[in-house]
């Protein structure tokens, strides 16, 4: 069973439904004990770092998350979320990568909205993808470090997505990204 | 490198989409669940779904299809039409809306964008523009395009971007359903304005119309209906000439 975290706000129906498409059953949950069971765990993401992290804290999932042992995926804001801090609404993050999430710079078209190729994969999660464009919705980005997997050119190179461990994170919205984000889900699964 | 996005919009009514000429004059365009996942198939970068009907009535039914709509397609896509209110916009989120589009309520009061915004993230909100030019002055039309605010089109785009709006969608009530090429003043004027997305919108005739779009302009994308909707122009041919031309296209 795959657990998608719940955590107010945000569109989690979406990664639902791109499961259900791939034939995976799922549940939506704050539950800490669901989560900890579960065979994989994915993190969405919409909506603002600070509301989300308030709800997070409520629900004691911060000191949950970090620690869980079986595949994670963070998408878009949940990507930020696993990052140390994030610049929007100043907001400490969960602090499983060490990365700071900052903002795009003034003076361009933000947010990056749309199809963006992801560039430099490495590993798992990008075997088999023929089409590199991915569908982006984000006004923050996380450096390239050294745990990024793929990169995106948008004013400047940003992490596209990063992995530490058996954390894998996207900023890029897989589900949303036609038949290249299921192949990129397919891959987490596939884990 | 970011494309240029290629939107088609699907008028829906009762149910079923719908396409009128200048705002008037509907004429049935078939199953909008169907065309979406034909137009998603196609290579559609996203997809607008406005109930133009938009009565309390028709809520439950606009929900219904929402939810199924975000089960079958998985691009992402818009749905505008009546969102008069926080809540609305959250019944729509929720049953698998990526983003919603807000029009006369956003114009009439403001702070609906920012609610909206701070509740679910900039990036949900487009707000969207009829404009009209109307003595040398491309002013907002609101009221489904039946009142002139007297508003010209630049402030109050400035003042949607300044409450959080994250996307503009521009249409020209002049332009649309006339397939005569879209109005590349007006987006020119809003892009040269403010610095969030905006998506031209109204008058889409021909795959050079859309040439001259991003050529001219810095529209991040297109939004057509009609000449999706009855097969004039397909969006793989459509996306396969601007590539050609150099149009950085998915």
């Amino acid at each position: 069973m795959i657990a998608i975290i719940q955590y107010g706000g945000g569109n989690t129906g979406s990664v639902q439904n791109a499961l259900n498409r791939l034939g995976v059953h799922s549940i939506i949950t704050s539950d800490a004990g669901i989560i900890q069971s579960a065979e994989k765990v994915i993190l969405p993401g919409v909506g603002a770092a600070g509301a989300a992290m308030q709800a997070i804290r409520r629900d004691g999932l911060d000191k949950i998350i970090p620690n869980l042992k079986q595949p994670v995926l963070g998408i878009c804001l949940g990507m930020q979320l696993l990052c140390k801090y994030s610049e929007e609404n100043n907001t400490t993050c969960l602090g499983v990568f060490d990365a700071r999430v900052i903002k795009f710079p003034e003076g361009y078209i933000v947010p990056h909205i749309g199809w963006n190729n992801i560039e430099n994969t490495k590993r798992i999660l990008f075997s088999e993808i023929a089409d590199k464009n991915t569908y982006f919705v984000h006004s923050y980005y996380v450096p390239v470090c050294t745990d990024t997997v793929a990169t995106c050119q948008y004013i400047l190179p940003f992490s596209a997505a990063i992995q530490k461990n058996n954390f894998y994170a996207t900023q890029f919205h897989p589900e949303k990204s036609g038949d290249t984000g299921e192949q990129i889900l397919k891959n987490f699964l596939e884990i | 490198m970011l494309k240029k996005r290629i939107i088609p919009c699907l008028d829906i009514k009762d149910g079923r989409t719908v396409k009128g000429t200048q705002f008037v004059d509907l004429k049935d365009a078939g199953d909008p669940i169907a065309l979406a996942q034909k137009y998603a198939a196609q290579g559609a970068d996203e997809l607008v779904f406005l109930d133009i009907t938009a009565t309390i009535e028709n809520r439950k039914t606009l929900v219904e299809l929402v939810k199924k709509i975000a089960a079958s397609i998985n691009i992402p896509f818009t749905v505008g039409g009546g969102i008069r209110t926080l809540e609305d916009a959250a019944l729509l989120i929720r049953s698998g809306a990526d983003k919603i589009s807000i029009n006369s309520a956003a114009y009439n009061n403001p702070e609906l964008i920012k609610e909206i915004a701070n509740h679910f993230g900039s990036q949900c909100v487009v707000v969207a523009i009829d404009a009209k030019y109307i003595d040398n002055s491309w002013n907002v039309f609101t009221n489904g395009g039946r009142t002139d605010t007297g508003c010209n089109i630049i402030a109050w785009a400035k003042k949607a971007a300044d409450q959080g709006a994250g996307e503009i969608l521009l249409t020209s009530m002049d332009n649309d359903g006339a397939r005569s090429g879209f109005a590349i003043e007006p987006v020119n004027e809003v892009c040269n304005a403010v610095s969030i997305p905006v998506i031209a919108s109204g008058g889409a005739g021909c795959k050079e119309d859309f040439y001259a779009l991003f050529q001219n302009s810095n529209a991040s994308a297109a939004l057509a209906a009609g000449i999706f909707h009855y097969d004039q122009l397909q969006i793989p041919r459509l996306k396969e000439y601007l590539k050609t031309n150099q149009i950085p296209i998915r």
